[in-house]
C-alpha cells in the first residue's frame, strides 16, 4: 500500500515543476495545449510498422523538457510505471505477425516485432509529451486552457476535482485498508468480500463527501462555473511556439524524414 | 442596525427518513454578539447551522436574516451575509491553489480582477496566511487549513460567521492561535462546538441543545455554573471552572 503512497507524492512533483520558471513555462497554456494535442495526433497516425519516420518527433518532449528544466530521471520514472498498460497492448503482437519484413545482419524481424517496437515509441512519445504539458504548465491552467478552447466547463471542472480529491481519497483508503490490516490475522479477513464492502463503504463516503463539499460551494455562491483569477495573454511568441511545432510535424507526417536524410546523404557522397 | 440580526421562529426540520432533528428552535442573536451553541452528539447543532444560510430550507417556522426571511429568492444576500465554515476544511477548500480558493467567493460575486485580488490578500493577512497563497490546500496542515477555511469566507465580507467546531482536530497553539484570531474579530458569531473551554474564551452567550429543543439560552457564565442543566445536556463544567 504505501506504493499508492509514495506514487501520489510524485504527483506533488509535477506541482513543483509545474510552479517553475521557464520559457517554456512562460508560454500561454493554450499554446502548450494545442502544440502538445497536435503532437499527440500526430504520432497516432502512423502506419503500424512505421518506426524510423517516428523518430524525429522525439524533438518536441525532448526540447521542451531539457529548456524547462524538468529531470530526465523523473520522465522516465514516469514512463516505466505506465509501461506495463503499452506492453500488454502490444505483447502478442511478434507471436500473431510472423511476416518477415527486414533482414537485419543475417536475422529475420518480422513485422510483429517492428509493430511492437513502434507501439512502444508511441506510446513513450505521447505520456512523455503529456507529462510535460503538466509538468511545465500545472493541472489547474491546462483545465482553464481546456475551457478556453471550447472544451465543455463541466469536463473542466470534473478534472479539476478528480485532481484535488484524489489525494483525499487515497488516504482515506489507506486509512481503511490500514484498519482492516490491524484487525486481521493470518488470512481471515483478508478475503475479497472484504474488499467488496471497503469498496462499498468508500463510495459511500464519497457520495457523503461530494454532498458537502457542493453545499460549501453553494454557500460562496457556486453557479455552475469554476473561475479562476488569471489573465491569459497570447502574445506573438505563443503563436510562433504553435506554428512552428505545427509546421515541423506536418513535414514529420509527410515526409519519412530520416530516410530522406539518408538518400540525400548517399546523392552527396558517391 | 437590523441586518445584521438572526432570528428563528419555532424552526422545525425533519430528515426524509423521519428523524426530527430540530423540534421548534426560537432565538435572536444580535448585532456583534458572539454566541455559542452546544449540546451533546446529534442534539440538532449542526442541522440548525445549516438553515441559517439556507443548505436546509425550513420544513415549517421562520428564519430571518436581517431584513430579510430567508427565501429561494433572498438566498443569494442571505449566503453573502453569512459566511459559513464547515468542520472539515477539506470540503470547504476544493480550488487548485489557496489564492484560487480564497478568490472562489469574490469572483461568483462578480467583483473585478483587482478588487477580487485586493480581497484575496486581506483575507489572506487577517489570518496569517499570506505565504500560503501558492500553495495546494492538501499540502497545509491542520491549523493552516482551518485558518485558510476562514479566508475563504472572509473574502466575501460577510456580517456574520457560523462555524462548526472550528477548533476540533488541532493542536494547542494551532487552538490558542484560531481563538485569539476569532476574538479579533467583529462579527456577530455563531460557533456549533464542543470545546467548552473556547466557549469561555470567546462567548458571552451559550445556547444548550438537546435532542432538538432548546434546553438553555443565557450567559455562558450562569450556564456553566448549572451542573444539573449541563448533565442533562450530556455537557461537562469546562476545565477552567472547576
Amino acid at each position: 500500500m504505501p506504493k499508492i503512497d509514495t506514487s501520489l507524492f510524485e504527483i506533488g512533483t509535477l506541482d513543483r515543476l509545474a510552479a517553475g520558471n521557464t520559457v517554456v513555462h512562460a508560454l500561454d497554456p493554450r499554446a502548450k495545449l494545442v502544440a502538445t494535442l497536435a503532437f499527440i495526433l500526430t504520432v497516432v497516425s502512423f502506419g503500424r510498422y512505421e518506426v524510423a519516420a517516428l523518430l524525429p518527433l522525439l524533438v518536441f518532449p525532448l526540447a521542451l523538457s531539457i529548456q524547462a528544466q524538468i529531470p530526465g530521471p523523473y520522465l522516465l520514472r514516469k514512463l516505466l510505471i505506465a509501461s506495463p498498460f503499452a506492453v500488454m497492448v502490444g505483447m502478442f503482437n511478434p507471436l500473431l505477425d510472423q511476416t518477415v519484413l527486414l533482414h537485419v545482419v543475417g536475422t529475420n524481424v518480422t513485422g510483429g516485432w517492428v509493430s511492437f517496437v513502434a507501439i512502444l515509441l508511441r506510446f513513450a512519445l505521447t505520456v512523455t509529451a503529456a507529462l510535460v504539458l503538466i509538468a511545465t504548465t500545472g493541472f489547474a491552467q491546462v483545465c482553464m486552457a481546456l475551457t478556453r478552447l471550447g472544451t465543455p466547463r463541466i469536463f473542466a471542472t470534473q478534472l479539476l476535482f478528480l485532481y484535488r480529491y484524489i489525494f483525499v481519497l487515497t488516504e482515506e483508503g489507506l486509512r481503511m485498508s490500514r484498519a482492516r490490516a490491524l484487525r486481521s490475522f493470518g488470512h481471515r479477513g483478508t478475503g475479497l468480500k472484504i474488499y467488496g464492502f471497503m469498496l462499498g463503504q468508500l463510495l459511500l463516503r464519497t457520495m457523503d463527501r461530494a454532498g458537502r463539499i457542493h453545499r460549501a460551494m453553494l454557500c460562496r455562491g457556486f453557479d455552475g462555473e469554476v473561475r479562476l483569477n488569471r489573465h491569459l495573454r497570447w502574445r506573438r511568441k505563443d503563436m510562433l511556439f504553435v506554428c512552428g511545432w505545427l509546421g515541423f510535424f506536418a513535414l514529420a507526417r509527410v515526409f519519412n524524414l530520416p530516410q530522406e536524410l539518408g538518400q540525400m546523404l548517399l546523392k552527396v557522397i558517391p | 442596525m437590523s441586518h445584521h440580526i438572526v432570528e428563528v421562529q419555532d424552526l422545525r426540520f425533519a430528515y426524509p427518513d423521519g428523524h426530527e432533528a430540530l423540534s421548534g428552535i426560537s432565538f435572536r442573536i444580535h448585532h456583534g454578539e458572539s454566541v455559542a451553541i452546544v449540546g451533546a452528539n446529534g442534539a440538532g447543532k449542526s442541522t440548525l447551522l445549516l438553515h441559517l444560510n439556507g443548505c436546509l430550507v425550513p420544513k415549517q417556522g421562520m428564519v430571518r436574516i436581517g431584513d430579510f426571511p430567508l427565501t429561494e429568492k433572498t438566498l443569494p444576500d442571505v449566503r453573502r451575509t453569512v459566511g459559513m465554515v464547515f468542520q472539515d476544511p477539506d470540503d470547504q477548500l476544493f480550488m487548485p491553489t489557496v489564492y484560487d480558493d480564497v478568490a472562489f467567493g469574490p469572483l461568483n460575486l462578480g467583483l473585478p480582477f483587482d478588487e477580487v485580488d485586493a480581497r484575496v490578500r486581506s483575507a489572506l493577512a487577517t489570518v496569517g496566511g499570506e505565504h500560503l497563497a501558492k500553495r495546494p490546500p492538501y499540502r497545509l496542515s491542520g491549523g493552516e487549513k482551518r485558518a485558510v477555511a476562514i479566508a475563504t469566507v472572509l473574502s466575501m465580507s460577510p456580517n456574520i460567521l457560523v462555524l462548526d467546531e472550528p477548533t476540533s482536530n488541532l493542536d494547542p497553539r494551532a487552538r490558542r492561535n484560531l481563538i485569539t484570531l476569532l476574538h479579533g474579530f467583529e462579527h456577530t458569531k455563531i460557533i456549533a462546538t464542543h470545546d467548552l473551554d473556547m466557549v469561555m474564551d470567546l462567548c458571552d452567550r451559550t445556547i444548550v441543545m438537546h435532542q432538538g429543543h432548546i434546553l438553555a439560552d443565557g450567559p455562558t457564565r450562569e450556564i456553566f455554573d448549572d451542573d444539573r442543566l449541563l448533565d442533562e445536556g450530556h455537557l461537562e463544567r469546562p476545565l477552567s471552572l472547576r
